[in-house]
């Protein structure tokens, strides 16, 4: 037994495989001390926001403003004005700073939009607030004076003041900062970190995909778990008993197998209904019309087992049949069962995210999976609305799940079946 | 004993007409075909005949192992019932038998001790003290000439392949069955074990007066260990009677042609005869 674990763990497809997965798992364990709470909560007021850091801007100002000017924190970072003019400065912005120009009669052929300088001079040669060109409506100009006081606002060195409505209903400057100073993240009161973003419903994707990950998880091993010991036990039954047992059995797997697992998941399931649709209902559906092809094999793998001599020896040792079957039997197809089990456990999470793309998986109301959050994703045309975060991640966990899974499998069935090794 | 003296002793397994046809579909095979016999008690027996002659689905019949298509056993004069699991474990307590490949007839997964232990269950019953039974372990595998404690806590594939099968005599030792049924035990043993292995066998028949059926290709081998010997051709018993009368006497077309495919060391070898034989 030892000298087989360390078989198994001297394969180097099987420890991809498992720490692959043992990270995977142990990241969704860790996450959530780290980052407690409901992962199904509602943060965002809509949904989508990006993947990043949010800061709130009321706490940011206040946060600044309050300050001594002697306490606060200088910075004169290399760049900082161009920066600042690329985020003011949007595509739209510059596509009107060319019109204006191209009016004015500058040949616009020449100028690159994303080339800021060349903009900005030329922009600074040719614009006079004070002057309104002819054949220029009113609307546009006012447009062009936004954009150049955004431009004149982001260069000039003056001090920005911040003020309140007072008793009297007058405005009054309680404060100042200029384009130099900094706040630290960690001095803004109110600031929030999305790695993966929000989805639909304005929640933390990556706290949700965590949690989503484990149940998905939970799942396929309650559903590979079930589908693998009715496969052994209807297996192992017609397998060695034989006769008209076996003929039984081997009808009703086939009954089984010809009928689209797929199909039978999904009436099974629309039957259950929205609402006694647990976690654990789900999973146990799945290993019900999963178990078929375990049954098969470890019927066939029986087959060849049962007229060895061992077989025989231990029948005429006087021993029972289930002590036969377990002791002289089962051993022998042990490593069988545990890739089948895998396999099992890998097909049992497709299967949930499958089932729940379609609306049929879970109730969607007490805990996310893989495969609601795919169905959430595309209920909301996330995936045609170019919000990457919202189903991306998901993919690469399930692909990432499965995969390990699989290459788990294949490790397995090259130090128990030395004819396939390289 | 001579052999007359043998064929006057109590029967100890018989068959009438027994028949075995395995069925697949619309393909039916005869594999054993109406044979009668009647073993007697300390009787050594050879059943010689070719691969696929139908020896070892008669062996597994006569163990109980498979079932019977039409035709009776007898056991001791009386018909043999294995119904039940309590009849089977009672038949199974007259019967026993040594296989032909050693490598397999071990559960690799189980220690060595578990099958003496097993032996002495259904023999003495499972509430016997421990002394008694380690003796009991240390006089079976003394009898096959292995030490005990070298091999107890020892897995099957760290012994070799004649130790394994003088294991597989301790275990009869233990038992002592009034049959032994050997499918060709020593076919898998190289030379020297080989006679070491038959003189076992024989010596275990003097002591216990069992009877002793001998499953094997080779008629040379029969004629070293056997009393009776029976031929099979195709399921069917084509001759049989003493070892001397069968094997020096040869009647049968088919007795003569396996006799002279023995390969004789003396004389040089006419490789047409062997493959063709002398029809």
């Amino acid at each position: 037994m030892r000298h087989m674990i360390r078989n198994v763990f001297h394969s180097p497809k099987f420890v991809w495989g498992f720490g692959i997965f043992v990270f995977i798992l142990i990241f969704c364990i860790v996450y959530p001390l780290f980052n407690p709470g409901n992962p199904l909560e509602m943060l965002q007021v809509g949904g989508f926001a990006a993947p990043g850091t949010y800061v709130n801007v009321y706490d940011t100002v206040a946060a600044d403003i309050n300050k001594e000017e002697t306490l606060k924190i200088k910075f004169r970072l290399p760049g900082a004005d161009e920066k600042r003019l690329e985020s003011v400065l949007s595509a739209d912005d510059r596509n009107t700073m060319l019109k204006f120009l191209a009016k004015v009669g500058v040949d616009t052929s020449e100028v690159d939009v994303e080339d800021l300088d060349q903009l900005l001079e030329l922009w600074e040669k040719y614009f006079d607030p004070t002057s309104q060109p002819k054949g220029i409506t009113r609307a546009d100009w006012n447009k062009y004076k936004r954009i150049n006081n955004a431009i004149n606002r982001i260069s000039s060195t003056d001090r920005r003041s911040v003020s309140e409505k007072d008793q009297d209903g007058q405005m009054a400057a309680v404060g100042d900062f200029s384009s130099i100073d900094y706040v630290s993240v960690d001095e803004v009161a109110n600031h929030i970190t999305l790695p993966l973003g929000t989805d639909n419903f304005g929640r933390d994707m990556l706290k949700e995909l965590v949690s989503a990950t484990l149940t998905s998880v939970e799942m396929g091993f309650i559903a590979g778990t079930v589908a693998t010991i009715i496969g052994l036990l209807f297996g192992l039954l017609a397998g060695y008993v034989g006769g008209v047992l076996d003929d039984i059995i081997t009808f009703i797997t086939n009954l089984f197998t010809v009928i689209p697992g797929f199909v039978l998941l999904i009436l099974i399931s629309f039957s259950i209904g929205q609402e006694q649709r647990g976690v654990t209902t789900v999973a146990l559906v799945i290993g019900l019309t999963g178990w078929t092809w375990t049954a098969r094999s470890v019927r066939s793998q029986v087959i060849s087992l049962r007229n060895r001599d061992h077989v025989n020896l231990s029948k005429l040792s006087g021993h029972s049949l289930f002590r036969i079957i377990l002791s002289d039997i089962l051993p022998y197809i042990m490593s069988y069962v545990v890739m089948a089990f895998i396999l099992q456990v890998s097909s049992g999470i497709l299967s949930e995210a499958q089932l729940s793309l379609l609306g049929l998986g879970p109730k969607s109301t007490e805990t996310p999976t893989l495969g609601l959050m795919m169905n959430w994703s595309m209920l909301y045309k996330a995936h045609t609305s170019g919000y990457w975060w919202a189903y991306f991640p998901i993919i690469l966990t399930i692909a990432g799940v499965s995969f390990s899974l699989n290459l788990m499998n294949t490790g397995l069935d090259q130090v128990f079946n030395p004819a396939l090794r390289d | 004993m001579t052999y007359e003296e043998l064929q006057n002793a109590p029967l100890c397994l018989s068959g009438r007409q027994l028949t075995k046809v395995f069925v697949n579909g619309k393909v039916s095979k005869t594999a054993v075909d109406h044979v009668d016999f009647d073993f007697h008690q300390g009787e050594v027996i050879s059943i010689v005949g070719e691969s696929g002659s139908g020896k070892t689905t008669l062996s597994k019949m006569l163990l109980g192992l498979l079932n019977v298509t039409s035709g009776t056993i007898y056991f001791k004069g009386e018909e043999r019932k294995i119904r039940t699991m309590a009849q089977r474990r009672a038949y199974w307590n007259g019967i026993q038998a040594i296989f032909q490949d050693p490598f397999s007839s071990y559960n690799i997964f189980h220690k060595i001790d578990a099958v003496l232990d097993d032996c002495i269950n259904m023999r003495y019953g499972r509430h016997i003290d421990k002394q008694k039974r380690e003796d009991l372990k240390t006089e079976a595998c003394s009898f096959v000439n292995l030490k005990y404690a070298e091999l107890t806590n020892k897995y099957p594939f760290e012994l070799s392949g004649g130790q394994m099968q003088r294991l597989m005599i301790a275990r009869i030792f233990l038992l002592k069955p009034q049959i032994l049924l050997a499918d060709e035990p020593t076919s898998m043993i190289d030379a020297c074990s080989r006679a070491t292995i038959l003189d076992m066998l024989l010596k275990l028949r003097d002591e216990t007066g069992m009877t002793v059926i001998f499953i094997t290709h080779d008629i040379g081998l029969a004629y070293y260990i056997s009393d009776t010997v029976y031929i099979m051709e195709h399921g069917k018993f084509v001759e049989s009677g003493s070892a001397d009368e069968v094997i020096l006497h040869p009647k049968a077309a088919y007795t003569k042609r396996l006799i002279s495919d023995v390969p004789k060391i003396h004389e040089e070898w006419n490789l047409d005869d062997v493959f063709t034989g002398e029809e």
